[in-house]
């Protein structure tokens, strides 16, 4: 009994010693770093899952596509122990969902990850397809650091794959454990169209590790461009294309998605632009310049934001119409019918860029009104023509009351004398006979602007050409033919005076 | 006796965990797999500039005016001896591939060698070195012998003390070539290392050479020793133990592609620069 005692006592003395001589060269640990009180369980599943909800495998939503018959674990292929996890991928056309993915969330508060430096885990394939997106972070709730690498191709044999993380000491309490997403095989090589076909793969031994072997060999922010952009005060710019590159002890170079609350964001003048952790950049100034860059565990990443204040956004005139003679398609001031589109893209013909989607809050510049209050603006660029659709999966817009059409436009290069739009209108898009009408906006029309560069245009309805319903409208187009290529437009509404 | 066994044991791994952690922080460890603590030759590269002209001399081009183009083995690099291919800074050689047009060669880089300068037989060889990162990269710390009487490759003998190939991160090796074992045909071993790669620090790799073994080891590892009976058995007595007959002088380089590494590919990132802290002899 006494010689344990003895033991014990040279065995803490010396433990201790161990503990002074790691310390003596780990980089010292910020003084405001988080105690690190939680679990740094490193298993994620073994042959079973390790603290993870009792749901084990939490699918996307089935809503967006997600199939959720496809998961299980299988205790005859295993890479080790007795049991795998078995992935069956569905057909694209599968009616119970195109494609499978889904997270495992940590049962507790979370684990404390920071003694690791990757996640990795063992897989095999049915044949050698392709895994969309595998990675960690994603806890569904308010998980700030998800890490992922895209397209990791497998083979039909068992093979280690690695996922590194960018700076363990963000992951004091992490909740998000594994992320895979995956969709049929492209047998035909013909592109995402519908026809892949399912597959089978298995997961085994996914835990995180401390490899030492993990070499960041580029880290990048917008891509790695250095982007010089000039914004009105009040709009927002996202850092995106976050990512960084690891050569992996085989040597091999992975590129992986990184969250922006990974880096330290560096604005050199605050005045002009604020930055989020998130990465989101707000023009907060009326004039100057400020340059955004980012670091991740203390490297430089490449690429760079400057950005230029323009001051106040130069709105168009603020309609005062009483909205209840007005039948809006875009506009802040009034209620909008919905829309089908605010730029087709049709092809091959159809040149003009912005104006994707049908959300009016949601287009391409968002300006600031003098009130505060945000300014939609839709910014065509590379105008040939474009349309805003109000048919198919909307109703035709019924402006039989109305006497005019409304609209500002904001022309945003030099106006030539030929240079023109025609304003087209067609009724019965998609719901039998079409009709159409014109009118032509000269350019002494659209050069006819106030102190902000708005011409604001009234047009009665009966100066069209044609013979237009104007009770089923589907479709308003603006055709420059090319002449006039960046406009901005705003305020668009049928009214009756 | 159970329990006495177990402290005994516990002991013996503590210490050596302990060991092994001092080793990972301290730069002046000292080895315990070598014999040889005499110091009769180093440079520690702590004046700024060119490296000691005293110490190292440069082979220049791309191995055609020294009759082996591609240095024998179909390297893409042309030797300088540019400040941008060969410095000492901050108190360690930077040897540094590049990738530029130069004299009709792809890349540039820097090979520097003691011969005429500093050359004996035997002894231990050490060179602490941090190296580079990416497909195609070659850099080595080797020893040739003197050819001064006219004798030729590989009747004069290498020991390679240490190759690495930058697609390979965790792994070293080291090697003789002689008469019946050269090239692809020499006797080797590598060295990989747990949990740490060659690229993200400095390691020690060195020889003991006396005339019954060469013994290799990186930082405080000996992994591997060559004796003339292993000559004989690799070669089925074919080969010639050819390490007692002659001074050696030492090489440091960095080659780009060549027969062993295959070229670049499109992840090499350049430059890429092989940092040596120190290079010392003893006997």
């Amino acid at each position: 009994m006494k010689q344990i005692n003895q033991i014990q006592a040279k065995a803490l003395c010396l433990l201790s010693l161990i503990s002074m001589a790691f310390l003596g060269c780990e980089r010292d640990i910020p003084s405001d770093a988080p105690a690190a009180t939680f679990p740094n369980i490193a298993e994620v599943f073994t042959d079973a899952p390790v603290n993870l909800t009792d749901e084990f495998f939490i699918s996307f939503d089935p809503a967006g596509g997600a199939n959720v018959n496809g998961f299980d674990t299988d205790n005859n292929e295993v890479y080790l122990g007795s049991s795998s996890i078995r992935i069956d991928v569905p057909a694209a056309n599968d009616p119970d969902g195109g494609f499978i993915g889904g997270i495992f969330r940590d049962r507790g508060v979370g684990r404390n990850l920071t003694g690791y430096d990757a996640l990795t885990f063992w897989a095999k394939g049915s044949t050698t397809g392709t895994i969309g997106t595998v990675g960690f972070g994603t806890d569904f709730q308010e998980g700030k650091f998800p890490v992922s690498r895209d397209n990791v191709q497998l083979t039909t044999s068992w093979k280690k794959y690695v996922v590194p993380i960018p700076d363990a000491s963000k992951l004091v309490q992490e909740k998000g454990m594994f992320l895979f997403a995956a969709g049929g095989i492209d047998v035909l090589g013909d592109g995402p169209n519908g026809n892949e076909i399912g597959w089978t793969f298995w997961l085994d031994e996914i835990r995180f590790e401390r490899l030492g072997t993990i070499l960041p060999v580029s880290t990048e922010i917008l891509n790695g461009n250095n982007n010089v952009v000039q914004a009105f005060t009040g709009s927002n710019i996202q850092i995106n294309g976050i990512g960084q590159t690891v050569n992996l002890a085989n040597g091999e170079n992975v590129d992986i998605n990184v969250a922006p609350a990974y880096f330290d964001f560096f604005n050199s003048n605050p005045s002009v632009a604020t930055v989020s952790e998130s990465g989101l950049v707000s023009v907060v100034g009326s004039s100057g310049t400020t340059l955004i860059t980012a670091i991740l565990n203390d490297v430089q990443a490449s690429g760079s934001l400057e950005i230029t204040s323009n001051g106040q956004f130069p709105s168009a005139p603020v309609p005062t119409r009483d909205e209840a003679n007005v039948v809006s398609l875009f506009s802040d001031a009034y209620n909008n019918v919905p829309v089908r589109h605010y730029n087709g893209f049709f092809e091959p013909y159809q040149t003009t860029q912005g104006g994707a989607g049908s959300d009016p809050n949601n287009v391409d510049i968002q300006g600031t009104l003098p009130d505060g209050s945000l300014d939609n603006i839709i910014n065509y660029t590379q105008l040939n023509f474009v349309s805003i659709g109000t048919y198919e999966t909307v109703q035709l817009v019924d402006a039989s009351a109305a006497t005019h059409l409304h609209i500002d436009i904001n022309v945003r290069e030099t106006l030539d004398p030929s240079d023109f739009i025609r304003l087209e209108l067609e009724s019965g898009t998609f719901a039998g006979p079409t009709a159409n009408g014109s009118f032509v906006l000269n350019s002494a029309a659209l050069g006819n602007v106030n102190a902000d560069g708005w011409a604001s245009l009234d047009i009665p309805l009966s100066s069209f050409s044609g013979s237009v319903d104007f009770g089923n409208l589907g479709q308003l187009f603006f055709i420059s033919d090319a002449t006039v290529s960046d406009i901005w437009v705003d305020n668009v509404y049928y009214y009756n005076e | 006796m159970n329990l006495k066994f177990s402290y005994k044991s516990s002991l013996y791994i503590t210490v050596l965990v302990l060991t092994i952690s001092l080793l990972g922080c301290d730069l002046d460890e000292t080895q315990e797999v070598v014999t040889l603590s005499n110091l009769v030759w180093e440079d520690n590269f702590d004046v700024d500039g060119a490296p000691d002209a005293s110490k190292w001399a440069f082979e220049i081009g791309d191995g055609t005016a020294q009759g082996i183009p591609g240095w024998g083995n179909n390297e893409l690099q042309y030797y300088t001896d540019r400040p941008e291919n060969v410095s000492v800074e901050n108190g360690v050689l930077k040897i540094t591939a590049r990738q530029e047009s130069f004299e009709g060669s792809g890349y540039t880089s820097a090979r520097l060698i003691t011969k005429g300068l500093f050359q004996q037989k035997y002894g231990r060889f050490e060179a602490r070195v941090k190296l580079p990162t990416g497909q195609g990269l070659w850099p080595a710390f080797w020893l040739l012998g003197d050819d001064s009487n006219g004798d030729v490759w590989p009747q004069i003998g290498e020991i390679d003390v240490m190759e690495y190939l930058g697609d390979e991160p965790t792994q070293i090796f080291g090697t003789i070539h002689g008469p019946q074992y050269s090239g692809g045909e020499s006797i080797s071993k590598e060295f990989v290392l747990e949990a740490d790669r060659f690229d993200t620090g400095f390691h020690i790799f060195g020889i003991e050479w006396t005339p019954d073994f060469i013994n290799f080891y990186v930082d405080d590892k000996l992994y591997q020793t060559l004796k003339p009976s292993d000559v004989e058995e690799e070669t089925n007595g074919e080969g010639e133990w050819v390490f007692n007959d002659r001074e050696f002088y030492m090489i440091l380089n960095m080659a780009v592609g060549g027969n062993l590494p295959g070229p670049p590919n499109a992840d090499t990132m350049f430059p890429q620069t092989m940092y040596v802290d120190y290079v010392r002899v003893y006997n």
